[in-house]
């Protein structure tokens, strides 16, 4: 009983460490696909990692400065948000994602434990901005696909994607 | 003439709002498209507005014609995800919602079959999973059917039908009782791929030695060492003989020669000989002069 609310309070404290100061955090029971037993010590650690990544989502998209994805964001996941920041960079605008709750959710622990997916139903909100003026903010709700792998001492996106509820 | 009065206010009023509104710039986008479709985004109002598409997958902008449609190409917005599409005029923005859906058809899997090399005969040894995207890279998150089939150089192969979820699925294969080079294969639709996985002989099984006296020196040698399943143990493998004796023991470790191990130990009168590999033992050889 004690075990589940150390691992969520220690998410808690993650969450409050890398994610928005405002972001809550729900983890619901895993539900995996696998054969592999997910250890909770991965679990917090694929966790912490991927609330992380919003962090630096956030800089670079800020910012216009795609090299800081490169610390979590890894091949399809960190191409495609590194184009996209050139495209907007292009177009005169730069966007605030700000992550207001995350409710996630294992869904697939590969069996040689060299990817982990996980299912996120995210509400933040996105605001535009034309150089610095607001052009306008939105709150959107939307749940991502996300597929992590295993870099040397951290786990890094390599699928970062939202798809209809 | 005075009842008359609000009726002519009220109408006035009304014809005024519609004016209003015909004239106030508004978007409509699709709720949803596929990767890579064509859409279309219509405008109303008046003058000149820039349009743009923004989400994390992508971003694109639009001068626009306020009253016109802005029709985007095939193949301009192909990342999937949800978007927000801006409205900006001078002095108002207006704003909707698209969702970019993967494309049905599969073009790409990411296939990884684990371990590369294993012995024979282990249930489930073997496994695979695979994550299925279109040919832009999106996961595709609606239920496809894999096939998985681990074809051994001779016999039959084994065949697994599996449903993705969220993009993923996993099989577990057992490898096969002939030692050989496996191809492991994952289709899905048009799309497939395909890994080797090379099978090894497994542990000896029944290994056995015989011994001759060849004057003072006892030559020992196994009988071709075969595993389990009759594969031959490979060249290289070591073999242990030990012969207790009276006072001491020897130990001798020999590699396998085209599938035997021989060695020639000193005689010793009431000396017991026995031959392991690994964790296997063989047989035991009680020898007297």
């Amino acid at each position: 009983m004690l075990k589940p609310f150390l691992l969520l309070s220690a998410l808690a404290v993650c969450a409050s460490m890398f994610a928005a100061a405002q972001a809550t955090l729900r983890v619901e029971p895993s539900n995996l696909k696998g054969p592999r037993p997910l250890q909770d010590q991965t679990r917090a650690a694929a966790i912490r990692d991927y609330l992380k990544s919003w962090q630096s989502f956030r800089a670079a998209f800020d910012q216009n400065r795609p090299e800081l994805l490169d610390a979590d964001f890894v091949g399809t996941a960190r191409d495609k948000l590194a184009e996209t920041i050139q495209q907007q960079a292009a177009a005169g605008i730069h966007t605030k994602y700000e992550d207001r709750a995350h409710d996630l959710q294992i869904a697939f622990y590969s069996p040689e434990g060299s990817s982990i997916e996980l299912t996120d139903k995210v509400d933040y909100d996105v605001q535009v901005l034309d150089h610095d003026k607001v052009t306008t903010t939105r709150q959107v709700s939307a749940r991502y696909i996300v597929v992590l792998t295993p870099a040397e001492v951290r786990w890094r996106v390599r699928v970062f994607q939202a798809v209809p509820e | 003439m005075r009842s008359r009065l609000p009726f002519l206010i009220g109408g006035l009023t009304l014809a005024t709002m519609q004016i209003a509104l015909a004239q106030s710039p508004s978007i409509s986008a699709p709720k949803s498209i596929q990767a890579g479709d064509a859409f279309t985004v219509q405008t109303t109002g008046s003058g000149k507005a820039a349009l743009f598409i923004i989400g994390p997958g992508q971003v694109l902008k639009r001068d626009v014609q306020l009253g016109e449609a802005a029709s985007f190409a095939a193949g301009s917005l192909y990342n999937a995800g949800r978007y927000l599409v801006v409205l900006t005029m001078e002095s108002s923005t207006e704003s909707d919602f698209l969702d970019v859906l993967p494309a049905s058809k599969p073009a790409e899997l990411s296939f990884l079959a684990k371990p590369s090399r294993l012995p024979v005969g282990l249930h489930e040894g073997i496994t695979g999973a695979v994550y299925v995207f279109d040919a832009y890279r999106n996961l595709i998150v609606v239920p496809m059917p894999v096939s998985f089939e681990l074809s051994p150089p001779s016999g039959t192969a084994q065949k697994r039908t599996v449903e993705t979820h969220d993009g993923a699925a996993w099989t577990g294969m057992d490898s096969t009782a002939q030692q050989g080079a496996d191809r492991f294969l994952a289709r899905v639709g048009d799309v497939s791929s395909t890994r080797v996985v090379a099978q090894v002989p497994g542990d000896p099984c029944g290994l056995k030695m015989s011994a001759r006296q060849l004057g003072q020196q006892l030559e020992l040698a196994t009988d071709p060492v075969r595993d389990c399943n009759g594969n031959a143990v490979p060249d290289g493998t070591i073999v242990t003989f030990t012969e207790n004796y009276r006072g001491g023991q020897s130990t001798v470790d020999v590699p396998l020669k085209r599938g035997i191990a021989a060695v020639e130990m000193p005689v010793h009168s009431g000396a017991t000989i026995s031959v392991a590999s690994g964790v296997v033992m063989g047989n035991q050889i009680g020898w007297e002069k």
